[in-house]
């Protein structure tokens, strides 16, 4: 596991001016635009934002699979062309193989760069051993429950020493008890391999206890409002989410989300309906 | 295995507008009564019901033999000529002893071998073409849909012409039978494999290659396994037509020489022996493609359980 701890690998993103437009038809929508940050090697970073409001289509630029319509994104100074194993994407739900057992599912990065069987069996193991999956490498995907199918995908990916481990909102779809216990199974890893981490969620207390940073999005077009720093030290376990530090960037993020629901809101603001208003946002948010 | 596999076969199959031809061969495999051997799980029927079923086989032939016997005429249609089971039963000693019955039954076997395995090759490579390349999608596309309505055995007369021999000619027809479910259940299983499965696959390094390999072809594999399963039922249909008219040795060969030999007896003879290979190849086809589809199995389970 040696070559994993290995934190002087790289992986700092710069995004400078970067705009993502879909074109379907004559409609131009514009899903990211004139975004600008910088992410250090071996930080963890959250993107908030209400769903549609471009975060996950950031990602998929990270990722390599879609194309900025202007501006640029680069990885250690190289521009992003496409997708590539230095940068692990991981999904809301998984992506393993349904006809590969896990332990080949958690190989498949090995597997294409050609390393022989026995020594990418025995490294995937350590993966597995890695997330808490030992024994479970002879199983087909479908047999394991979704918390489990999350861990295998992260060995998956963590199995290639990315650079950048880049997260769409991939726990959102566990059970609230099982999201925490990966939770803190990511932290747990990251404190091991230090490799760049960008976690898009839209829940304000999971990037609140995961992140150094949060960068806070809006919606059409989506752009980075805002970029808060999380500076507790870490760590970090269950006193963080009930101390009075968290409450108060909790409560800023919800101004921030709520600031955002009213730009949304289509009736004035002096409306003569309040209740009408209210409705609507909820039905946007 | 069993349950699943063949509720699949029979009512999920991707076959839009197939030709009617087909999707009867298609039925019947899956539905023929009989328990096939080791249906697993399913358990063994209780033993009332398999006395039932028995006696139901028993009642069949016991009627046959009685109408035969009798020459009974029931108006529409005629037992006049048709041969007794204690006819019948000789008639296949007799065979089995022959030395022809190796020639007979090597042949067919042959033709079906050669019509299929060239069918599931030129299927699934053609198949996975299409499915992942709009390119040869809009090439090889309207040719394969202008002649895939026309049935195997249309081919019969032009295969006759096309080819200098008879042995080519009805292996082609029998490739022909079986190309356009192999084919079309690639298509659809290309098609329907997850995006972000290729994506996820992308991201991890593989090249078109080993997509093809590692995702595409596995992705599409229950689907290619059903078609597999009905193309081999449509191989002996239209191989048995073509023995009938072009061949020499041959299951169907022997069938239709004994009609004109007025030996009938042997006719049901024939009849028995298109049955029994016919169904001992199609289970041949789907335990083969349960064992190269382990994954599916299990998810079928999880899904009836």
């Amino acid at each position: 596991m040696n070559e994993i701890h290995d934190g002087s690998h790289g992986g700092r993103i710069e995004a400078c001016d970067l705009s993502i437009a879909w074109h379907t038809g004559k409609e131009n929508f514009r899903a990211v635009e004139r975004v600008g940050f910088d992410i250090a090697p071996g930080e963890f970073v959250c993107v908030l934002g209400p769903s549609g409001c471009g975060k996950s289509t950031l990602l998929g630029a990270l990722a390599g699979h879609i194309r900025p319509s202007a501006g640029n994104l680069a990885l250690d100074g190289k521009t992003i062309l496409g997708p590539a194993p230095e940068r692990g994407l991981v999904f809301q739900h998984h992506t393993l193989f349904p006809w590969k057992k896990v332990i080949d599912n958690v190989a498949f990065g090995l597997k294409m760069k050609g390393v022989a069987r026995a020594e990418r069996e025995a490294r995937a193991r350590e993966l597995l051993e890695l997330v808490g999956l030992a024994e479970f490498g002879d199983k087909y995907p479908v047999q394991l429950s979704g918390g489990m199918q999350q861990r295998v995908e992260i060995a998956r990916v963590l199995i290639n020493h990315p650079r950048v481990l880049l997260m769409d909102e991939p726990f959102s779809a566990l059970d609230a008890q099982t999201r925490w216990v990966m939770q803190q199974l990511l932290l747990q890893i990251w404190t091991n391999i230090r490799t760049t981490v960008v976690f898009v969620t839209h829940d304000i207390d999971e990037a609140l206890f995961l992140s150094d940073r949060v960068l806070v999005m809006t919606r059409c077009p989506g752009r980075i409002r805002e970029d808060i720093a999380v500076r507790t030290e870490r760590p970090r376990g269950e006193a963080w989410l009930t101390s009075d530090e968290f409450i108060r960037l909790k409560r800023h993020c919800l101004d921030l989300v709520h600031d955002e629901r009213r730009r949304d809101a289509p009736t004035p603001e002096r409306s003569a309906q309040p209740a009408m208003t209210l409705q609507l946002a909820g039905a946007i948010s | 295995m069993g349950e699943p596999q063949t509720g699949a076969s029979a009512e999920s199959v991707p076959f839009p507008a197939a030709p009617s031809l087909d999707a009867n061969v298609a039925s019947n495999d899956a539905e023929i009564g009989v328990p096939e051997p080791g249906s697993g799980r399913r358990g063994r029927l209780p033993l009332g019901r398999l006395l039932v079923r028995l006696g139901s086989l028993a009642l069949f032939v016991a009627f046959w033999q009685f109408a035969s016997e009798h020459r009974l005429h029931l108006g529409l249609v005629t037992f006049q000529n048709i041969p007794a089971p204690s006819e019948v039963v000789p008639a296949l000693w007799d065979l089995l002893q022959s030395p022809k019955v190796g020639n007979h039954v090597g042949s067919s076997l042959y033709r079906v071998f050669a019509g299929f395995v060239s069918a599931t090759v030129t299927g699934v490579v053609l198949g996975l073409l299409i499915g992942r390349s709009r390119w040869a999608a809009d090439l090889l596309q309207p040719p394969l849909e202008m002649l895939r309505p026309i049935p195997g055995v249309a081919w019969i007369p032009l295969a006759i012409l096309m080819f200098p021999s008879s042995e080519l000619s009805m292996i082609y027809i029998t490739f022909v039978g079986a190309l356009f479910p192999v084919l079309l259940n690639t298509i659809h299983g290309v098609g329907a494999i997850d995006p972000r499965l290729i994506s996820a696959a992308k991201s991890l390094g593989a090249g078109r290659l080993r997509l093809l390999l590692e995702v595409i072809l596995p992705g599409a594999a229950p689907s290619i396994v059903t078609g597999l399963s009905i193309g081999m039922g449509t191989c002996w249909f239209c191989l048995v037509t073509a023995e009938m008219i072009a061949g020499q040795y041959g299951i169907g060969y022997y069938t239709w020489e004994s009609y004109n030999l007025q030996s009938y007896a042997d006719i049901v003879v024939g009849m028995l022996f298109i049955g029994v290979f016919g169904m001992a190849s199609s289970v041949l086809v789907r335990k083969l493609g349960n064992l190269l589809t382990p994954w599916y199995r299990i998810e079928a389970r999880r899904e009836h359980e």
